[in-house]
C-alpha cells in the first residue's frame, strides 16, 4: 500500500535547529495536517517531505506514485495564460499538449473558473481566482499524494470553504491523499483524518489528534464545537502561546 | 512562427495608434520652422530646405554608400556586443562570485566616456573600421552585460520551487520559466544597446575615419554646409525611428503582453 512514511526526522540550517525528532506516517487516501505557529518549521518539514529539500537526518519513505505541490502564493507562471498554467505539470510528465490544454480546461471549469477566463494572464485575475488556478494546476495530474502549504489563508471565508469543499470531493473520488500544513484550527478540524501539532523552538511534534467522522458529514456545527474544545487543550494553548497574551 | 504572425496581424492597429506621435512630430517641425525664420538660413536651415537637399542626397550612389558603410560597422559592432554582452551576462548571473567580480569592470566600462576610448582605439587601431567597431563594442557591451546580469540574477526562486515540485524536464525549465523572465530583462537592453552604437559610431566615424555618414558629417561641417548637416542627422534619426518603432516596439508589446 502506498504511504508517506517519517521517522526520526532532524533538520538544520546551519546551527539553528529547526525540526528535531520528527515521525508519522500518511496512510493512502487519509488527510494529515500539520499545525503550529508561523516560523515554527511547517513549511521545512513540507519541503523534506516532498522531496523539494534534502532530508539530512533521519528518514523520509515516499511510496505513493506520484505527488503535487499547492502553494499559499498560487505561483503561477506570469506570463502564461490561465489554461498553459494548468496544463503546466501535465507538460512536464510528457502529456501531448492538445490532451493537456483539453483536460486543464476540463478542470478550470470545475475549479469555478469561467471560459471567458481561460486566456487571461495572471495579473488580470483575483487572488482567489489565482488559487483556484493553483489547486486546477495541483489536481490536473491526478497526484496520489497533495501536498498543501498554506492554500487558503489569503481567501475570505466564503471562498475558503468552497475550494475545501471542492477538495474534500476531489480526494474522496480520486483516492487522494492530502498532506497539508496551516495555523488555522477550524480549516485543520474540517478537513483532516489526523493532526499534528507542530511545536516551535526547534519544531517537534507535541500531541495528534484523530478525527473518525468522514469529511462530508462534518458541518459548521461540528467544527466549532470541535474547535471550542482544541483551543481548550492545554498543549495548543501552550504551543500557540494563547496565555501570555490573555487579556486582564 | 504562430507568434510572428500574431506580430504582424496587431501590427496594422499598432499603426493607427501613431497619429499622436505624428502629430508631436509635425509640431516638432513646426517649431524648427519657426527657430529659420528667426535665426536664418545659414544657422538653421528651413525643414523645407533640408528635406530638399535629403531628396537630392538620397538619389545619389555615394550617400548610399556612405550610408552602407555605416550601417556595417554599427551592426558588426552592436552584434559582438549583442553576443558577448548577453553570453558573459547570463554567465555572470548565474554565479555569485562572477556577478560581484564583474561589478567595478562593469562600473570602469560605463564611467569611462566614449570619446576618452576613440581616442585610445585611434591609437590602438589607426584610422578604420576596426577603431569605430571597438568603440561601438566597449560602449554598448555593458548595457546589454547588466541587462543579462540582472535578469538571471532577479530569476524568482518561487517559481524555480514551483518548477521543481511538478519535476519540469530541463528543457521546459528554461523555455517556460527562466526565459521568460531573462528575456524581460535583456530585450530593453538590446534596444539602449542598439541606441547607443548608433549613436556611438557616427561619433567614432566623424574623429577617426574618412568614410561613413560621421565623416560626411565632418566635411559638412568644414564647409559650413548646414543643409547637408541637418539633412544627415535626419537620416541618422529617422533610421534610428524606423528600427526603433516599426521593428523593436511591436516585437516587446507582443513579448510583454502578460506585463502590466
Amino acid at each position: 500500500m502506498e504511504k508517506l512514511e517519517v521517522k526520526n526526522l532532524n533538520h538544520h540550517f546551519g546551527f539553528t535547529e529547526i525540526l528535531r525528532d520528527i515521525s508519522f506516517t500518511l496512510n493512502k487516501g487519509k488527510i494529515l495536517s500539520i499545525v503550529g505557529p508561523s516560523g515554527g518549521g511547517k513549511t521545512t518539514l513540507l519541503h523534506l517531505c516532498s522531496g523539494l529539500l534534502d532530508v539530512e537526518e533521519g528518514s523520509v519513505t515516499n511510496t505513493f506514485d506520484s505527488s503535487s505541490f499547492a502553494f499559499q502564493e498560487g505561483r503561477l507562471l506570469p506570463w502564461k495564460n490561465v489554461v498553459d498554467n494548468i496544463a503546466l505539470g501535465l507538460l512536464a510528465k510528457g502529456e501531448k499538449k492538445s490532451i493537456a490544454i483539453q483536460k486543464a480546461k476540463e478542470i478550470a471549469l470545475k475549479f469555478g473558473l469561467e471560459e471567458e477566463d481561460f486566456l487571461k494572464f495572471p495579473k488580470d485575475l483575483s487572488g482567489g481566482m489565482k488559487q483556484r488556478v493553483s489547486f486546477a494546476r495541483a489536481l490536473v495530474v491526478k497526484p496520489s499524494l497533495l501536498f498543501l502549504d498554506e492554500p487558503f489563508s489569503a481567501l475570505d471565508i466564503g471562498l475558503k470553504k468552497e475550494l475545501q469543499t471542492h477538495l474534500i470531493e476531489i480526494s474522496r473520488e480520486e483516492n487522494i491523499s492530502i498532506l497539508f500544513i496551516t495555523h488555522d484550527m477550524m480549516e485543520a478540524i474540517r478537513l483532516s483524518d489526523e493532526i499534528l501539532l507542530l511545536k516551535a523552538d526547534p519544531g517537534h511534534i507535541v500531541k495528534k489528534f484523530s478525527y473518525d467522522l468522514i469529511q462530508e458529514k462534518r458541518d459548521d456545527r461540528f467544527v466549532y464545537e470541535e474547535s471550542a474544545k482544541i483551543l481548550q487543550d492545554k498543549d495548543i494553548i501552550e504551543t500557540f502561546e494563547l496565555n501570555t497574551l490573555e487579556l486582564k | 512562427m504562430k507568434f510572428f504572425l500574431k506580430i504582424l496581424k496587431d501590427f496594422p492597429a499598432y499603426l493607427w495608434s501613431g497619429w499622436g506621435a505624428i502629430a508631436s512630430i509635425l509640431l516638432f517641425i513646426a517649431l524648427w520652422d519657426f527657430g529659420n525664420q528667426t535665426y536664418g538660413n545659414l544657422v538653421l536651415p528651413s525643414p523645407l530646405e533640408t528635406f530638399q537637399t535629403l531628396y537630392v542626397m538620397l538619389h545619389d550612389e555615394l550617400v548610399w554608400n556612405e550610408i552602407n558603410i555605416t550601417l556595417y560597422r554599427a551592426s558588426v559592432g552592436f552584434g559582438l556586443s549583442l553576443v558577448f554582452g548577453s553570453i558573459l551576462g547570463l554567465i555572470a548571473g548565474f554565479f555569485a562570485t562572477a556577478s560581484m567580480m564583474s561589478r567595478p569592470v562593469v562600473t570602469i566600462l560605463v564611467g569611462m566616456p566614449p570619446i576618452a576610448w576613440i581616442v585610445l582605439a585611434m591609437i590602438w587601431f589607426g584610422m578604420g573600421d576596426e577603431t569605430v567597431i571597438f568603440t561601438i563594442l566597449v560602449a554598448s557591451f555593458p548595457i546589454i552585460f547588466v541587462g543579462a546580469l540582472q535578469g538571471t540574477r532577479t530569476l524568482d526562486g518561487d517559481l524555480k520551487e514551483m518548477a521543481d515540485s511538478f519535476h519540469l524536464p530541463w528543457h521546459m525549465k528554461f523555455i517556460d520559466v527562466y526565459f521568460p523572465h531573462i528575456f524581460s530583462y535583456i530585450f530593453p537592453a538590446w534596444v539602449s544597446g542598439l541606441g547607443m552604437a548608433w549613436k556611438i559610431v557616427i561619433m567614432a566615424e566623424l574623429l577617426a575615419t574618412s568614410d561613413g555618414l560621421g565623416a560626411s558629417l565632418a566635411v559638412a561641417r568644414s564647409q559650413l554646409d548646414t543643409p547637408t548637416a541637418l539633412a544627415l542627422v535626419v537620416i541618422m534619426i529617422g533610421s534610428l525611428m524606423f528600427i526603433e518603432y516599426i521593428i523593436l516596439e511591436p516585437i516587446k508589446r507582443e513579448v510583454e503582453l502578460w506585463r502590466s
